[in-house]
């Protein structure tokens, strides 16, 4: 087991994510954050907090997206479901989708399919805690990237949450 | 989170961990039906053929639209206008039907233990939708889906099933549920109507009479009477039944509590239940059918994912 970001490197680096966001999203204005479940609303909540403080007088739109029902290998795995809770609508937003490992991209295309059957958004960014670039088997890169890795299959990348798992930390297993 | 068994052939084959993923799993279902496009992608490889050897309104179109809502795609089949009026068995018809390569059936046969013989002879699953008066395991998990919609939980709920218990398909699946989800249970209506061993069998309450049941439960699932099933006579008139047993406003008024009213339809109104309590805030019964297509989602996709090559 290796540790890829302590508690302390974790912070600084979601910090430094919601800056690069505020970069290319100046008021928010038109901005909706979609965090996907089940592990990456873990990072969205931080992201739509630390962004609330920079700019408390923006109502910042911020969603759940569960992509279950989206996936491509039902017949080979049953998956949880878990909430969906997109109480807005997201035509012609520009939208941020979060989660905390990007590894193969395929959650991120169940999660473009899930987030299109609520509307046409303006344009769809893609921001992840870690990459682990090389490892892609669909044309999907992020926009918005914490750490980028190199890892091989048998390895797994763990983000653990304090108010999930008790610890904050990011390990190679 | 996968189910214990291939086919839904009764909640008594179910375990209460099945009962509970299925009920789960619908609640994100329901969350599906109020977004704008109310359809995902999650059984598009998954043909369903929808076989109904008996009439039916409600189960039809909530089973067909579970499946078109979880793209699925559907053949419908009804005995009349078949080669079953050719003589043609029930087991020749689904193996023809499977030959093309079907995944799941779903039946509904007059015949009680109609899908637990398919599912011993054939390879798809089996999907109950109502076989004779035996079960009629979707409509238990909606009653009890709705149940926990309004109420939070079964676990010590009081559920008094009201009417003709001893040809209700309705009743048996319900009392199954309840009972394995830790609720209380008491069958209630005309002597001629419950079975004489139930409170043996099934270790629920039995009262004859309708204003003590309802004076005792906190939801009152009230059941048809079903004419169609019964040769000889069980009442005298369908206006005495109404008399003793049909629910009225009168009678509720008078409990000093609100109770839930259900109904699994289709309603005789007039006879069971009075339309100003059919239509009441206090029924629910637009509920139960509006949750029977979350319900039928929540079981294709569960069994679906666990066909085989699943892990």
């Amino acid at each position: 087991m290796k540790t890829i970001l302590n508690e302390h490197q974790l912070s600084i680096t979601i910090q430094r994510l919601c800056h690069q966001i505020l970069e290319n999203h100046i008021d928010l204005e038109n901005t909706v954050l979609i965090g996907l479940q089940p592990r990456g609303i873990y990072l969205s909540e931080r992201i739509a907090e630390q962004l609330h403080k920079q700019l408390p007088s923006i109502k910042l739109l911020y969603g759940k997206l569960d992509i279950t029902f989206y996936r491509d290998d039902i017949r080979k795995q049953l998956h949880v479901a878990n909430q969906t809770n997109i109480s807005f609508s997201i035509e012609n937003k520009n939208v941020i989708l979060i989660d905390d490992v990007l590894y193969t991209g395929r959650t991120i295309r169940a999660a473009l399919d899930a987030l299109l059957d609520y509307g046409r958004p303006s344009k769809v960014e893609l921001c992840t805690l870690i990459d682990r670039r090389f490892s892609r088997q669909l044309p999907i890169q992020p926009d918005y990237v914490g750490k980028a890795i190199d890892s091989i299959i048998s390895q797994k990348v763990i983000v653990y949450w304090r108010e999930k798992d008790g610890r904050e930390e990011v390990v190679l297993l | 989170m996968q189910l214990s068994t291939k086919h839904l052939l009764g909640i008594r084959q179910l375990l209460p961990q099945d009962i509970q993923a299925i009920l789960d799993t619908a609640i994100q279902f329901k969350e599906v039906l109020q977004r704008p496009i109310k359809k995902v992608p999650s059984l598009r490889d998954i043909t369903i053929v929808n076989l109904f050897y008996e009439n039916s309104t409600r189960t039809r179109i909530s089973f067909e639209l579970a499946e078109k809502r979880l793209s699925a795609d559907t053949i419908n089949f009804s005995s009349g206008g078949s080669s079953v009026s050719k003589g043609e068995s029930l087991l020749d018809t689904v193996n023809n039907i499977l030959s093309m390569k079907v995944d799941m059936v779903v039946i509904r046969h007059s015949a009680s233990g109609a899908p637990h013989f398919l599912a011993k002879h054939v390879s798809a699953s089996i999907i109950n939708a109502g076989d004779g008066i035996n079960e009629h395991p979707t409509q238990a998990l909606l009653d009890a889906f709705s149940i926990r919609d309004k109420l939070g939980s079964l676990e010590g709920k009081k559920i008094a099933i009201i009417g003709d218990i001893m040809h209700s398909r309705v009743a048996l699946s319900n009392i199954y549920l309840l009972k394995k989800m830790g609720a209380e249970v008491m069958v209630a209506g005309p002597p001629t109507l419950i079975p004489k061993y139930i409170r043996e069998a099934f270790d629920v309450q039995v009262e004859y009479n309708l204003r003590k049941a309802l004076l005792w439960c906190d939801v009152a699932n009230v059941l048809r009477i079903q004419l169609e099933r019964q040769n000889q006579v069980l009442f005298s008139s369908l206006r005495e039944y109404n008399l003793a047993y049909g629910v009225k406003r009168s009678v509720l008024d008078s409990l000093n509590k609100e109770i839930i009213v259900m109904h699994p339809g289709p309603i005789n109104r007039g006879v069971e239940i009075d339309s100003d309590v059919a239509d009441s805030s206090q029924s629910i019964i637009l509920q139960q059918v509006e949750n029977g297509v979350a319900i039928r989602m929540a079981v294709l996709y569960l069994l679906a994912g666990s066909g085989e090559g699943s892990e």
